[in-house]
């Protein structure tokens, strides 16, 4: 088999630059999409015959908490392929995401606090989901204080990395919370083997959304990344060219 | 080995330690996890005694009553195997209804009533428009069904 | 149009979530441009290049 492909993902100067031709790819479809999905959640979909226009919360909360995971997979696959091969641009891919992750899981935190008081009739409660969420916050948080506390950058990916995989196990944890313990978050809608349990005119905003913050979420990495190689590559004669 | 192999190795090992280290410490709290016991679980008294606990399940419809004049209201929890009659004081939430899941936090009385002082509305995970809401309970005869093996009350 | 604002009385809960999305978006793409822009300007102080002219 040929690696050459996989090799030049290796390549800091190959990747800044590949970063930066796909980046308007991402992010105008991710612009489009997010605009149309605002429209369709807010004005074209049907209230729900029990929350009536207050289930509108849901296009910007599960998307935040889908691409809060997202990012953490991407995050904890990436230091892992970092680590193993000892792929620079890997750690920087890890090192980019962090940011992203730890915005968009307090968002998805505050965005269900403020679903939770008016339906469940609490902002709060310690429930299996909504602390798993909670530990993911931190988890990203601490990865972000770990790599700012080591001043050797090897040893900071290294560390880093270490943390990021033993948080892998909270995935799961978020995922199955509602269905392996009793808890008040109700089971996916979507996110499921079974066919989704809304109609196709709620249905089509909330997929949009999703796939919208999922490509808003590679736009951002690629940009956040090409920053990240500059500042490690600082020495390197690519960057030089790419600067001037 | 490799070098690589062997940080490949640790990789996994890292995975599969703290895997097996997170399902243990699971096993141990499952207890503490559990945000609330249902009725069943209440009837094989795995729920605490003499401690305050979250009771789930399901409003039984046709149990709801309130005391004209203030604000004390009795119902039946279900999770449709057993069922525990709840008291409660205070206002409920939007979600509040019949055959709608529910979370009362309180204390099981001696007569195996169930006095709550918070209530919590516990929806499932279906939405629909309230033209098709009605269709589906005009069908049913006025109630909205509820799908046993739906997960608005898990584990029953 | 008002009635649109009202969110059948779930205004005060769903704007705020609604804002404070958008927030959420809008500090990633300035952050992740801001993050850019230093390290080009670092990468040419270091090499003792003119900063680039401001387009």
């Amino acid at each position: 088999m040929d690696w050459t492909w996989f090799h030049k993902f290796g390549s800091p100067p190959h990747v800044y630059r590949l970063a930066g031709t796909l980046t308007p790819w991402f992010a105008w479809p991710a612009g489009l999409l997010i605009a149309a999905a605002l429209y369709g959640g807010l004005v074209l979909a049907p209230p729900d015959y029990q929350q009536g226009d207050g289930f509108r919360i849901i296009y910007v909360h599960a998307p935040s908490a889908w691409v809060s995971t997202m990012v953490y997979a991407v995050m904890a696959t990436s230091a892992a392929i970092g680590l193993i091969w000892r792929m620079k641009v890997a750690h920087a891919v890890a090192a980019s995401c962090a940011g992203i992750g730890a915005s968009f899981t307090a968002a998805s935190l505050v965005t269900g606090m403020l679903w939770g008081e008016p339906m469940w009739g609490t902002w709060w409660v310690w429930d299996p989901r909504l602390v798993a969420q909670l530990v993911l916050l931190f988890l990203f948080v601490g990865y972000v204080g770990l790599r700012s506390a080591i001043d050797d950058l090897g040893r900071a990916d290294r560390a880093s990395a270490v943390l990021a995989i033993v948080g892998v196990v909270n995935l799961p944890i978020i995922r199955y919370s509602v269905e392996w313990w009793n808890s008040i978050h109700q089971a996916p809608s979507v996110m499921k083997m079974d066919r989704p349990s809304m109609p196709i005119d709620m249905l089509a905003p909330l997929l949009m959304m999703l796939l919208g913050f999922t490509l808003f979420f590679a736009a951002v990495l690629l940009v956040r990344l090409r920053a990240e190689l500059l500042r490690r590559e600082r020495a390197a004669a690519w960057v030089k060219e790419v600067v001037s | 080995m490799t070098p690589r192999q062997r940080r490949l190795a640790l990789v996994a090992g890292i995975l599969a330690g703290v895997s097996v280290a997170a399902l243990l410490a699971m096993r141990a709290f499952q207890d503490n996890v559990m945000f609330f016991f249902d009725p069943s679980q209440v009837a094989s008294g795995e729920a605490p005694v003499d401690k305050r606990f979250r009771l789930g399940g399901m409003v039984r419809p046709g149990t709801v009553q309130r005391t004209p004049g203030s604000l004390e209201m009795r119902f039946v929890v279900t999770d449709f195997k057993r069922d525990v009659p709840v008291r409660y004081e205070g206002v409920v939430p939007d979600l509040f209804r019949e055959n709608q899941g529910v979370v009362a936090h309180g204390r099981l009385g001696r007569d195996g009533t169930f006095v709550a002082d918070e209530i919590l509305a516990k929806h499932d995970e279906n939405y629909m428009p309230p033209e098709v809401a009605k269709a589906i309970k005009e069908k049913h005869g006025g109630v909205m069904p509820v799908n046993p093996d739906h997960k608005a009350v898990p584990r029953t | 149009m008002s009635d649109f604002f009202r969110m059948g009385g779930y205004a005060v809960y769903l704007w705020p979530a609604y804002a404070l999305t958008f927030a959420v978006l809008a500090w990633n793409v300035l952050s992740a441009r801001r993050a850019l822009r230093e390290a080009k300007a670092e990468a040419r102080r270091r090499m003792g290049l003119r900063p680039e002219p401001r387009s």
